[in-house]
């Protein structure tokens, strides 16, 4: 792998005390698209507020974020500032909410082009007017003078994204983008991202439950569960191959599109709660493979493949060096 | 927008005459102007002349007419005690009431928004506990109580200020702080409940996810829409500068329409009162009016216009 964009080491939150994440390590590469998939409340979209130092004060983080060598946890305010937007952009789950009510659409865009790229009066709304053409926003003209509320679901998500486009960053996140979106604009969406990515050559990180979307848009998943990654693979290896039996869950519970109609199988149980993490593997309590030894202390990865690795004890190492 | 504006003024107005129909009802259930006036005991034919000379031998709908008429005309008609016009009374009086309720208000919204503004920044700090504590005592305690207690201090131990009255500016000071340090308790606490509301919306992490600075991120993005429920406050505060007076001018002697209205009721004297509720009651629609159109300024969700995107 190329010098990592990003490199998360042993990511630690809590919230009052108790723990939202439990360690994570993650890197990035330059232009990289991967996925991080796994149920609400796992901490797919904590892991990228905390690097980004957008959690409230009632949050501790530790660890180390680092952005091509630069530590971003606990990094001054002015320094943050300038990665936020400007080299790692962040786009939400609900854009309706996500954008100011009470300022016009236009307006908010050209602030980032003020903050990384100094453009102000015609040059920023030209700039605006050229990035809302890029992500298909029609009759930008007009649409740059109006409010979040006048514009679509769809509309308001097309303008986070040229927002964060913006400040031309190496990384997006795109934590859940399509989830509260029609099923027919997802797919929009989900286009429009995976064209910018190639038009822009910026990395991308694709927050998601859904497996299909990220296994369509993305070539490398970090599946997350309690906290912690718990399997890490090429996608298409994840699908044909899954190793960790949270991974071979997820993946039962999803219908085929080929083969025979068969009985969907549910994941018994839920994911513990923070007060009440199990020793050990977290998913134990849940887990058909389970034995007295899974209890015994957190599971560290096992090379299962070439860039493929899961934490379980059980899972057969690869035979071949990963 | 202008039909926006129109029915918002229409309803102002419906308000406004509701009040007077209002005031005309109460006041003259609730006694007989000519038994309060005259006394219980006057004989019989002063008692109806003195009915016959102010119309109130008239059936009581052609009278509630004339009275709605006549103030549609701008003719409020005269005191029963005095004989001179209600309006002239009641307009005498109120420079000395705004010579009190407008510093107030200033102290009000000066003190109150930034109080609740910082305290709302530095949630849970001393300070934040310490503003809150003061904003519960500040509306808590009755403006009268704390007028005595301002007296008994300032006044009468320390003998700095005077108790009453309206000899010079000096006067103004203690009246005036018992009025607003209320309202300013009022005020932080709305406008810190307003903030911290505003400061847990997504779209203010959206602005610190694009690098805007966190001061930049108060002033652009939280105080305008934190402004929206915090200047429904300040209307309500505009909309008592005539009335809102009434207890601490009688504490202080201040020679306000307060104190006026307090013996015009006792008087009876129906002219006053109803020139009174008149001015009040315009003072309180005429600062609704203006909010509602602010909230269209401040709001555009408010503005009434059709959506004009759509589409995907």
């Amino acid at each position: 792998m190329t010098e990592p964009l990003v490199s998360i080491r042993d990511l630690r939150v809590a919230f009052h005390g108790l723990p939202a994440l439990r360690g994570i390590d993650l890197d990035v590469a330059p232009g990289e698209a991967v996925g991080l998939v796994g149920e609400s409340g796992c901490g797919k979209s904590v892991t990228w507020l905390a690097a980004l130092g957008l959690l409230p004060g009632t949050a501790t983080v530790t660890g180390s974020v680092k952005l091509q060598g630069q530590e971003l946890l606990h990094a001054a305010p002015s320094v943050l500032d300038r990665v936020r937007g400007g080299r790692i952009a962040m786009i939400f789950q609900d854009p309706a909410s996500a954008l100011n009510p009470v300022k016009k659409v236009g307006v908010q865009v050209a602030e980032a082009l003020r903050l990384h790229r100094g453009l102000e009066g015609s040059a920023a709304e030209a700039e605006v007017l050229r990035l809302f053409d890029q992500v298909g926003i029609p009759d930008a003209k007009r649409r740059i003078h109006i409010y979040p509320h006048e514009m679509s679901g769809g509309q308001n998500q097309r303008v986070m994204i040229a927002m964060a486009l913006a400040g031309q960053p190496e990384l997006l996140v795109a934590d859940e983008p399509t989830t509260a979106l029609d099923a027919t604009i997802q797919a929009q969406i989900l286009d429009l991202l995976r064209r910018l990515q190639q038009e822009t050559g910026m990395a991308l990180v694709l927050i998601s439950h859904d497996l299909g979307v990220v296994a369509e848009m993305c070539r490398r998943v970090c599946v997350m569960y309690a906290g912690r990654v718990v399997e890490e693979s090429p996608s298409d290896e994840l699908f044909s191959h899954p190793r960790h039996p949270y991974t071979k869950g997820l993946l039962a519970a999803l219908p085929d599109m080929v083969g025979p109609r068969r009985r969907l199988e549910a994941i018994p149980g839920g994911v513990p709660e923070p007060w009440n993490m199990p020793p050990g593997c977290a998913f134990a309590p849940r887990c058909d493979r389970a034995t007295p030894e899974c209890g015994a202390g957190l599971p560290g990865f096992v090379p299962v493949g070439p860039a493929h690795q899961a934490a379980c004890i059980h899972v057969q190492p690869a035979t071949v060096p990963a | 927008m202008l039909r926006f504006v129109a029915l918002r003024v229409g309803r102002a107005l419906l308000t406004i005459a509701l009040v007077v129909t209002f005031a005309f009802v109460v006041l003259r259930l609730s006694g007989d102007p000519a038994l309060m006036i005259m006394s219980p005991d006057a004989p019989p034919e002063a008692l109806a002349a003195f009915r016959k000379a102010w119309g109130l031998d008239e059936p009581i709908w052609l009278q509630y007419l004339r009275y709605f008429t006549a103030i549609l005309q701008g003719e409020l008609g005269q005191s029963f005690r005095d004989g001179r016009p209600a309006l002239q009374l009641v307009a005498e009086r109120i420079p000395a009431t705004l010579q009190l309720t407008i510093p107030a208000l200033m102290l009000k919204v000066g003190l109150g928004i930034p109080a609740g503004i910082y305290a709302a920044l530095h949630r849970n700090s001393a300070i934040d506990r310490a503003v809150m504590t003061f904003a519960v005592a500040g509306f808590t305690v009755p403006s009268f109580v704390l007028g005595l207690l301002l007296v008994l201090v300032f006044a009468v131990q320390l003998g700095w200020l005077p108790s009453g009255g309206q000899e010079s500016w000096r006067s103004v000071i203690l009246p005036v702080i018992s009025m607003g340090l209320g309202g300013a308790g009022i005020l932080a606490r709305f406008t810190r409940s307003a903030m911290l509301e505003v400061l847990g919306q997504p779209y203010i992490r959206t602005a610190s996810a694009k690098g805007v600075p966190w001061h930049q991120v108060v002033r652009k993005h939280a105080l305008p829409n934190a402004a929206i429920p915090t200047v429904t406050i300040v209307g309500f505060m505009v909309g008592t500068l005539m009335a809102g007076a009434v207890v601490v001018e009688s504490v202080f002697s201040w020679p306000g329409v307060g104190r006026l209205m307090v013996v015009a009721v006792s008087n009876r004297d129906l002219a006053v009162v109803q020139c009174i509720l008149l001015l009040v009651s315009a003072t309180m629609v005429t600062s609704n009016l203006i909010v509602d159109l602010l909230y269209g300024v401040l709001d555009p969700r408010l503005r009434g216009t059709a959506p004009a995107g759509g589409g995907h």
